[in-house]
């Protein structure tokens, strides 16, 4: 009795058809059956007999395909009757019975595999691009908003938590951005160099001014900035997100917290202030690393380094030093705030932390750049 | 499939299980017997939920032999592993539904893993077993995140059933759901063991699901196991095992369950 494969035979009488199954139905087996049963012609108005018998064994997937073979058959006008299935099996069959009113869930053609879709997302992007900027500027207003209530009650400021802060953001990033930077440095000297060098009548020696004013102006701030974007700002919506997550930021609402005062205003203040500091760090390594591949490379003195230095300072324009400086500040409240208001972002669910973080780090180091071009049209109108 | 009830379909010999220089089990015997509903209880950190991650392969034991259909499960090839994969299904305790995918797409998946099926007869099968546990319609569409818990552990019991395994692990099936919804989950356990004659291996702090479903009871006391029915627990005089039965709430559990126990032929199942 026990063959191994299912099988399902037909057999036409007059009026009446019976369909014999046997073997095993099972999930194994259900592609095989599923292939044959699709490939049976439908009677239409007859009584059709299903001999169960033969059905040695049985799952949920097997009883499925009889009871979907019935329910077919029944659709189209026949009388369906299944007979002799082992008793051990009815209560399974009764059990996906009562399951199978549930319709399949539907897999829709994504949208945006048609003209009009493809349009319409990005149309939807726009809109959610919008409504994100919205969102965020509204972040910025409420962070102003505790920051001027703070400012009327110095007292509610929690300088520990700046501290702590400045010391993750700070302290522990001097490593990486005096490295970084000192690299810079050293790249900067050698390929300005090289192609000074090119003019001939000891032209090597504006190499100096080279590494003064890109460092100073611009990679000196833009290198720390995208390194805290990178270590600090995806931190910061990490913790957030995760806190959130656990339900943390909803029991401090609770107790009467404010998150924006405990969480976000600590974490802006730190990077406030850290980010001016270590881009004084940063430019100050990179021109180490300039100098001594001058040195080494270029054969000019550290007299003659810092000679050059000095005028390069004052000839183009006495804000050379500042302006990098001026910077740094600004790109730090993006990170920070960024950084905080995605974490805010994060739904319910550990996924979320990890795509917001993602997204917390690509936003910041965008709208860091964005500024730094602003910057540049505001200098250069100003004229200096 | 119930071909031989009463045989045991898993073993575990002298288990020893050490985290740092805490033992968790020592010495520690234990059969599941074919077709049965086997609950594992135990105060917290007694090791429950170790046993179950061993006895599935997730968790290496210090020393101790573990096996499942007769085989040693450590000694086991990979391909030997997979075919035992496909006889077992496992509700961890939030469900562990994959996030990025729809309820339906999490059922598919161990059948597209183990089977080589058409979409549609996964889309199918998928949907009737949504139906079996009891979820709404429109469920199948829906992703993890817009569950609620109960949801998410019915829509892992729905995965954990895909295949037709002859076991299934349960891990604290009833933990966080309304008493309704409780009750539901033990008639549905209830129900798919009797039509597809399921070995049932779990671990719960329930006492109502322990004293309804379960035909034996496994208690995790001094790192060792003490198997029996539910009569031989309550005479147990082991003080721990005194005191989870004869509680207050050992004893209001109990004698709700002699309530229904009269009424058994007509309960009917509750749907939530």
């Amino acid at each position: 009795m026990a063959s191994a494969a299912a099988t399902l035979v037909e057999r036409e009488a007059p009026g009446s058809l019976i369909l014999t199954a046997t073997g095993e139905w099972l999930v194994e087996t259900a592609a095989e059956l599923d292939r044959r049963l699709r490939d049976l012609q439908m009677p239409k108005g007859k009584r059709v007999t299903i001999e169960a018998g033969g059905i040695a064994r049985c799952d949920t997937a097997g009883a499925w395909l009889l009871l979907r073979t019935e329910q077919e058959l029944a659709a189209g006008g026949n009388t369906v009757d299944i007979r002799n299935l082992r008793p051990s099996f009815s209560p399974l069959l009764e059990q996906v019975r009562a399951g199978a009113r549930v319709a399949p869930a539907a897999h829709p053609r994504p949208a945006h595999h048609t003209i009009a879709g493809f349009l319409a997302r990005i149309g939807l992007i726009s809109v959610g691009l919008i409504a994100r900027g919205c969102s965020i500027l509204g972040f910025f207003g409420l962070v102003c908003m505790t920051v001027s209530g703070l400012a009327l009650h110095p007292r509610r400021i929690r300088v520990t938590a700046i501290v702590a802060q400045m010391e993750l953001t700070g302290v522990n990033a001097l490593p990486i951005v005096g490295m970084l930077s000192f690299l810079i440095g050293i790249v900067i000297a050698y390929q300005g160099a090289d192609q000074l060098r090119r003019f001939g009548f000891g032209a090597e020696i504006y190499t100096v001014d080279l590494l003064a004013v890109g460092i100073l102006r611009e990679l000196g701030v833009l290198m720390t900035a995208i390194i805290m974007a990178g270590r600090s700002g995806s931190a910061f919506t990490a913790q957030i997100g995760t806190m959130q997550v656990n339900e943390e930021i909803d029991a401090m609402r609770t107790i009467g917290l404010d998150p924006v005062e405990v969480l976000v205003i600590p974490r802006l203040l730190a990077l406030l202030l850290t980010l001016p500091m270590l881009t004084l760090y940063a430019n100050f390594m990179g021109l180490l690393g300039g100098c001594l591949m001058s040195f080494g490379a270029l054969d000019i003195t550290i007299p003659q380094f810092f000679r050059r230095l000095q005028s390069a300072l004052t000839d183009y324009s006495a804000w050379t030093f500042w302006i990098g400086l001026l910077k740094a500040p600004f790109f730090g409240s993006i990170i920070a705030l960024i950084g905080c208001y995605e974490g805010l972002q994060v739904a319910r669910s550990a996924e979320s932390v990890g795509r917001l973080t993602t997204l917390s780090v690509v936003e910041a180091i965008f709208l860091v750049i964005v500024a730094d071009a602003a910057f540049s049209v505001f200098f250069s109108i100003l004229n200096i | 499939m119930s071909d031989h009830p009463g045989e045991p379909i898993i073993q575990v010999r002298g288990l020893i299980n050490r985290f740092g220089s805490e033992t968790v089990h020592d010495d520690l015997d234990l059969d599941v017997l074919r077709g049965e509903v086997l609950g594992v209880v135990g105060g917290s950190g007694s090791g429950k939920s170790v046993l179950l991650r061993t006895i599935i392969g997730l968790n290496f034991p210090v020393a101790g032999k573990v096996e499942v259909f007769g085989r040693a499960l450590l000694a086991m090839s990979d391909r030997e592993r997979r075919e035992l994969e496909k006889r077992w299904g496992v509700l961890f305790q939030d469900g562990a539904l994959f996030s990025s995918l729809t309820v339906a797409q999490n059922i598919e998946v161990p059948l597209k893993e183990h089977c080589d099926m058409p979409l549609r007869l996964m889309d199918e099968i998928a949907a009737f077993k949504i139906g079996i546990v009891g979820l709404p319609e429109d469920t199948g569409a829906k992703y993890p995140s817009e569950l609620s818990g109960g949801m998410r552990k019915r829509a892992g019991l729905a995965r954990a059933l895909a295949l037709d395994p002859e076991i299934v692990f349960l891990d604290e099936p009833t933990a966080g759901l309304d008493p309704i919804a409780a009750g539901a989950f033990d008639a549905l356990i209830r129900d798919l063991k009797a039509s597809l004659g399921l070995t049932v291996f779990m671990v719960t702090h329930d006492l109502d699901t322990l004293f309804a479903i379960c035909d034996r009871i496994a208690v995790l006391v001094d790192k060792k196991v003490r198997v029996g029915s539910l009569e031989q627990m309550l005479q147990d005089d082991h003080p721990w095992i005194h005191s989870y039965f004869h509680g207050p709430r050992g004893r209001a559990a109990l004698h709700s369950e002699a309530g229904q126990l009269t009424k058994r032929g007509t309960r009917v199942a509750v749907s939530a």
